[in-house]
């Protein structure tokens, strides 16, 4: 399934009328999401947040007329290498923006690199590509996966809590998170339990979690596993007892469907709806007058990729084939990130700061997460030392 | 001790609901040799009606009701137009065609409802919970669920052994030749027991709703250990489907608590906590293996004829 977000009749007609500036040409850039199952719900913030921009922009990025194309991964790694290979030889895009999910990234990373094409990752960022494997056409908005784990670590080590019961899904992402809380946290670990992905019933871990004499919780649970997790820990009452300290597990894609029952709870990541920049607000109350949804950090971090390719592709005049310019552009990336200040480190992952976010009602009814506090201030990954760029 | 009896409630719990779903699945297997891969889609289509008629009335108990005739009438219907011409083809054909409805209607789902997880709230007479060992409410909901799967489970038992009906899907499944030769019309029989198979498949989604969440693809992961409860159970056998579905949600559930806990007794805890997890997993299909080694046609084998 593909759709074509050409511009605006306008723009092809200003383009035709005023004199072209030197040297622009078109710029296509290919959305590599996941859309379809379940977890399509975090491609489609990430699908709105970027058309927004290109369309803020009147339809064109850094004054090159843009054509954006997206095509769905289905979450298959075999039919993620097929599409982004279509959009490279048949689409020929300058630009692929990619991946909610970091085995997808991992799919089509080789092909975009050996295409010599400029990837940027709007959420993704394992840590494969921020160590040793480093690479100067990659790029990524978000995060490196660890860094929200190891702020509710960081956060846990400095607010006194005693004893946590760890919960994660059995597989790499999973670990990751665990090890990653686990940097900071030097506190007594009750349990480490892996349930199965896609995990229906957590009945019986929420019995060992309400025994095990913890005084909080740490899990990551993404998507639909968050919704029943969490809404099976509050009946159980055990949102008063203890603290819960989560990460994707109570967001912008999940709260829809929690509502009540993730109040009081707490999350982590690097903005929030309420965050406190105007350009934030503006960008979230233009995204919920389009779309009717409250945007979540995916919706944000693929607004802001736009944005950077806008800053770069005017920096070097719309002129899209002169690449290094570009890449050096986008090194630089000189825009307005609606995190405030944005820096990549030298392995072209951002620095940047890592907040608690809690979940609030808001006055409309809808439920968004909220910035509590920060945790980490201007936090590099843990892996940017063994890049050697 | 009684963390041991709070897991081994929400063993039976997952066992009663495998039952309500293998229930069906046991009887179209074995009275009609019909492999429906797609028994897993009724349990979602029974969840999404309700959900659907829940919004419309805001009255858990009619939206049920209501539920289970749509999805009653839509087993029919599947029955009529689809399955009916494939009773007589072989099981890959069935296997294909079934898969391809799982397919169709996961995605109609997901064009009506949406990708994302939804919740039906339960009934608000069964809200509220109570403290069942200290430090952890138990809802009320989750014992009710209980109740109601056991008296399901009597009432097939009297269907299937006290009456005339019940009486002919035995001799179905044992001879379905000569039933027919007897006068019985056969093919309307099949179609009594699909329907009903599909509405049970949908009123066990139904009320697993409240529990868990509502999202396209849920009755498939169900649907593999539906299949190893029937296996082990014996094809076409009510009461093998109900011990068997009752044995593997206490192994599952118990396996889950247990499995990490007695490893690590035996390695070192990072050892444990990679080969526990697989293990638990792995249960209930090498329950599967032994049960067959033993006893190749399950617990309770259906006499056939020939």
């Amino acid at each position: 399934m593909r759709k074509f977000l050409s511009t605006t009749a306008a723009a092809i007609a200003l383009a035709f009328t005023t004199v072209p500036v030197a040297n622009a040409a078109d710029l296509k850039v290919g959305l590599v999401l996941t859309l379809s199952g379940p977890p399509g719900a975090l491609g489609k913030q990430a699908e709105d947040g970027f058309n927004l921009a290109v369309e803020k922009l009147g339809g064109s990025l850094g004054g090159a007329n843009t054509t954006v194309v997206v095509v769905d991964d289905e979450l298959k790694p075999d039919v993620a290498l097929t599409r982004v290979k279509s959009l490279l030889e048949r689409d020929d895009v300058d630009i692929v923006v990619g991946t909610i999910f970091s085995n997808m990234l991992a799919a089509i990373y080789k092909p975009v690199i050996k295409a010599d094409k400029i990837l940027i990752s709007p959420n993704a960022g394992p840590s494969t590509f921020a160590g040793e494997k480093c690479h100067p056409n990659f790029f990524v908005t978000s995060y490196q996966n660890n860094q929200n784990f190891e702020a509710l670590g960081k956060y846990a080590q400095d607010n006194g809590v005693k004893r946590v019961f760890m919960l994660a899904p059995n597989y790499q992402a999973g670990r990751d998170a665990m090890n990653g809380f686990k940097k900071y946290f030097k506190g007594d670990i009750a349990d480490e339990v892996f349930t199965p992905l896609g995990h229906k019933d957590f009945s019986a871990e929420i019995a060992q979690i309400a025994t095990s004499k913890s005084d909080a919780v740490f899990t990551f649970m993404p998507g639909g596993m968050g919704v029943r997790f969490v809404k099976q820990f509050d009946e159980a009452g055990l949102s008063d007892k203890m603290t819960f300290l989560s990460a994707f597990t109570v967001d912008e894609t999940t709260l829809p469907a929690q509502k009540d029952a993730a109040v009081g709870l707490f999350g982590a990541g690097t903005w929030a709806p309420d965050f406190d920049l105007d350009r934030s607000k503006d960008f979230v109350s233009s995204f919920e007058a389009k779309y009717g949804y409250v945007p979540g950090s995916y919706a944000m971090q693929a607004y802001d990729a736009a944005l950077l390719i806008d800053s770069a592709v005017s920096a070097v005049d719309g002129d899209v084939s002169n690449k290094e310019g570009l890449m050096a552009a986008l090194k630089e990336a000189k825009f307005d990130s609606m995190r405030g200040t944005f820096t990549f480190n030298n392995n072209q992952y951002p620095i940047q700061d890592f907040y608690l976010l809690n979940i609030a009602k808001r006055a409309d009814g809808k439920y968004q997460t909220e910035i509590a506090e920060k945790i980490l201030e201007n936090s590099g990954d843990s892996f940017a030392a063994e890049c050697k760029m | 001790m009684s963390l041991f009896l709070v897991q081994s409630l929400n063993g039976l719990q997952f066992g009663i609901l495998l039952f309500l779903i293998a229930a069906g699945l046991t009887l179209v297997f074995g009275v009609m040799g019909f492999i429906n891969l797609a028994h897993g889609v009724q349990y979602m289509i029974g969840a999404y009606l309700t959900f659907m008629f829940f919004q419309w009335t805001t009255n858990f108990f009619i939206a049920l009701l209501l539920g289970m005739i749509v999805a009653l009438i839509i087993g029919l219907a599947c029955e009529m137009f689809i399955f009916r011409h494939l009773y007589q083809r072989n099981h890959l054909d069935q296997v294909l065609a079934t898969f391809g409805i799982i397919l169709f209607v996961n995605e109609l789902v997901k064009v009506i409802w949406g990708p994302s997880s939804l919740i039906l709230p339960p009934p608000e007479i069964f809200s509220w919970s109570f403290e069942i060992i200290e430090g952890l409410r138990y809802p009320i909901y989750r014992l009710v669920v209980i109740a109601v799967g056991i008296t399901v489970a009597v009432g097939l038992y009297f269907a299937v052994f006290k009456t005339r009906v019940g009486m002919l899907v035995r001799a179905g499944a044992t001879n379905p030749e000569m039933v027919s030769a007897l006068g019985v019309d056969i093919k309307r029989l099949f179609m009594i027991v699909f329907g009903f198979g599909t509405m049970l498949a949908g009123f066990a989604g139904a009320i697993a709703a409240p529990m868990f969440s509502l999202e396209p693809n849920m009755g498939d992961d169900l649907l593999i250990t539906v299949f190893v409860v029937i296996i082990i159970g014996g094809i076409g056998s009510i009461r093998g489907a109900f011990i068997a579905a009752v044995l593997i949600g206490l192994l599952d559930t118990l396996g889950r608590a247990v499995t990490t806990d007695i490893l690590r007794l035996f390695f070192d805890p990072s050892t444990a906590n990679q080969i526990g997890p697989a293990l638990s997993s792995m249960l209930i299909y090498i329950l599967m293996a032994v049960v067959l080694f033993f006893k190749p046609e399950g617990l309770f084998p259906v006499h056939r004829a020939g």
